[in-house]
């Protein structure tokens, strides 16, 4: 009571009393400067991305300013380009140019088997299907990620599933065939590109098929309907309409089908020739080769494309779609 | 009213659509057939016969158990991280615009977008300018920066479905703010940062990319289940685990997205 009596002037009736303790004078104080209490929850998150995240990428950079010294291994910690030179050797360019080829076949690929999921679950799944549909993507791809490439190398095996069910329907010539044609063939599927290839598809699949959904949802029905009474065949309706506006969702996938294929040295490792991908030239250079600098420029490679990759996709306004 | 319903979809479609979702899940069937195969030399197809034998041999391998343990603490303290970290971003950025904001949403969403082996190769390079050796922390310091996002994205999505007046009629009424987040906050975006969190568990459980650039000599489950797929040596062992591991991740998945269904940014679409 004695609150109210002492400040019967200054303190308007209905306003409650200031709030005591360390906890009301705390709440008091963060209510009346709200830019106090929103600073105070960014600092954490934010300090520790900051150090943690971007000082690591900052470490990577200046790494790759530095050089290996050829002969005591040591890493020299002066400033030089040499290790970007590197790069442009025969057998690294080789490296960048493969796991580039690579990344294009699989995101287009991945796009081709992923349109029918999409654009059914987008125009024709309703409720209960909707559901079920959703969740058959979402759980692939949340998944085990190496459960998915051990399962690739049960079926790519030499006396695994899929040399059977050839053998089954009399293919055996075909899938020799093929393994005998020059760079996407080997010994068997599991030490070919051809294996390398289908496993980063089956992988990344997913990743192409949630954005293309989010963006054909957003296709009006009745714009395919008016193609149709237009007298446009379906093949008309898909190129004119359909396409041109579920691209920029086709764009979205690709950027994460892209930059995980750029990025991935397990699969090629797992299933694949012993011809490497960038992804294993910065692992095996920074693990058996010691030469941190120069897997760290590596790993600035893919960075590089991305960003060239990402400033196109948003210049055909893909992040709308995300 | 939409103009499409009750369309009937032209049967290409559907052939092509049930095509596609059978290469997504076959494979992982398959993995459960070989659980049981008496085939232990090869990945021989159609199994020779069925037993159930190697799940007792799993059952007494102490490197399995020990990489599972260490699996399992380092995704419980990364997910305890990532919680706090993700909910204080979140509320941050969804009470109100301030200059930058755009940027912390980016900085959130930077781990999981660049590839992972770039997480990993920078975190590497950290702690060898840094002198830092590899231990348990070394490994949670990378789990936790890339698990923030998943718990960010589920609880920025309640946030936005929440309305600031509750948190005000709170506070009128004279509660404290330890009160108010206590009983109108937290038990509103409780579901969100459950589903969030067995997320990020579930990612960082699974994680092998950026952990082979973190981990040193250490073996987490992913890098025991990695070293038998390069140079395999106990192949029934491994079908054993890979199965387990299936099963034990399609149960979180389930319930965060039984818990966010309505309404919600669904959890997981973005992983």
């Amino acid at each position: 009571m004695s609150v109210s009596t002492v400040s019967q002037y200054s303190a308007a009736p209905a306003i409650l009393p200031a709030a005591s303790g360390m906890r009301g004078v705390l709440s008091d104080a963060f209510w009346r400067r709200p830019k106090l209490l929103l600073l105070l929850m960014l600092l954490p998150p934010v300090l520790w991305l900051g150090i943690i995240y971007i000082g690591s990428l900052f470490a990577l950079l200046l790494q790759s300013f530095f050089s290996i010294d050829e002969f005591s291994g040591l890493i020299n910690r002066e400033f030089t380009l040499k290790t970007y030179g590197d790069l442009f050797q025969a057998a690294n360019l080789d490296i960048i140019l493969r796991t580039v080829t690579m990344a294009a076949t699989v995101t287009l690929a991945s796009a081709v088997i992923a349109f029918p999921i999409a654009y059914y679950a987008a125009r024709y799944a309703r409720g209960r299907w909707k559901a079920l549909f959703y969740l058959a993507v979402m759980l692939p791809l949340w998944s085990s990620y190496l459960v998915k490439i051990y399962a690739w190398k049960l079926i790519l095996a030499k006396e695994g599933i899929l040399t059977w069910l050839f053998a089954k329907l009399n293919l055996l010539w075909l899938l020799d065939a093929w393994l005998s044609l020059p760079v996407v063939g080997g010994n068997s599927l599991s030490v070919s590109f051809t294996g390398t290839f289908i496993v980063f598809v089956y992988v990344w699949l997913p990743f192409m098929i949630l954005p293309m959904q989010a963006a054909l949802e957003r296709v009006p029905g009745n714009l395919i309907e008016a193609s149709a009474d237009l007298g446009a065949s379906p093949g008309q309706t898909f190129r004119n309409v359909l396409l041109p506006l579920a691209l920029p969702g086709i764009v979205a996938g690709s950027i994460f089908t892209f930059s995980l294929t750029l990025g991935d040295y397990i699969i090629p490792q797992v299933i694949g020739t012993s011809r490497l991908f960038i992804g294993q030239a910065v692992y095996t250079q920074q693990g058996t080769a010691g030469n941190i600098p120069l897997a760290a420029a590596f790993a600035v490679v893919p960075i590089v494309i991305m960003g060239l990759y990402l400033w196109m996709a948003k210049r055909m306004g893909a992040f709308d779609a995300l | 009213m939409r103009s499409d319903h009750g369309q009937i979809a032209p049967l290409g479609l559907k052939i092509a659509a049930s095509f596609g979702l059978l290469f997504l899940h076959a494979p992982i069937l398959l993995i459960f057939v070989y659980a049981f195969t008496t085939e232990e030399k090869s990945y021989q197809w159609p199994p020779p016969g069925l037993t159930a034998q190697w799940f007792a041999v799993t059952w007494n391998r102490p490197d399995v158990w020990e990489a599972l343990s260490l699996s399992v603490r380092v995704a419980a303290i990364s997910t305890a991280v990532a919680l706090v970290l993700g909910t204080l971003c979140a509320a941050a950025v969804s009470r109100s615009k301030f200059f930058g904001r755009e940027t912390i949403s980016l900085l959130v969403i930077l781990p999981i977008a660049l590839p992972g082996i770039i997480t990993g190769i920078a975190l590497r390079s950290a702690f060898a300018l840094t002198d830092i050796p590899f231990s348990f922390w070394t490994i949670v310091l990378g789990h936790a920066t890339f698990c923030v996002v998943v718990v960010y994205n589920n609880a920025v999505a309640r946030f936005r479905r929440t309305s600031g007046s509750m948190i005000e009629a709170s506070m009128d009424l004279g509660a404290d703010g330890v009160q108010t987040f206590r009983y109108v906050v937290l038990p509103n975006i409780a579901t969100a940062l459950l589903a969030g969190g067995m997320l990020a568990f579930a990612l960082s459980f699974d994680e092998v990319i950026v952990t082979t650039f973190t981990a040193g000599q250490q073996q987490t489950l992913p890098i025991w289940m990695l070293e038998e797929l390069i140079r395999p040596r106990q192949r029934p062992v491994t079908n054993v685990v890979a199965m387990v591991v299936v099963l034990v991740t399609l149960l979180p998945i389930l319930f965060a997205y039984y818990l966010t269904r309505d309404g919600d940014q669904i959890a997981g679409s973005g992983k």
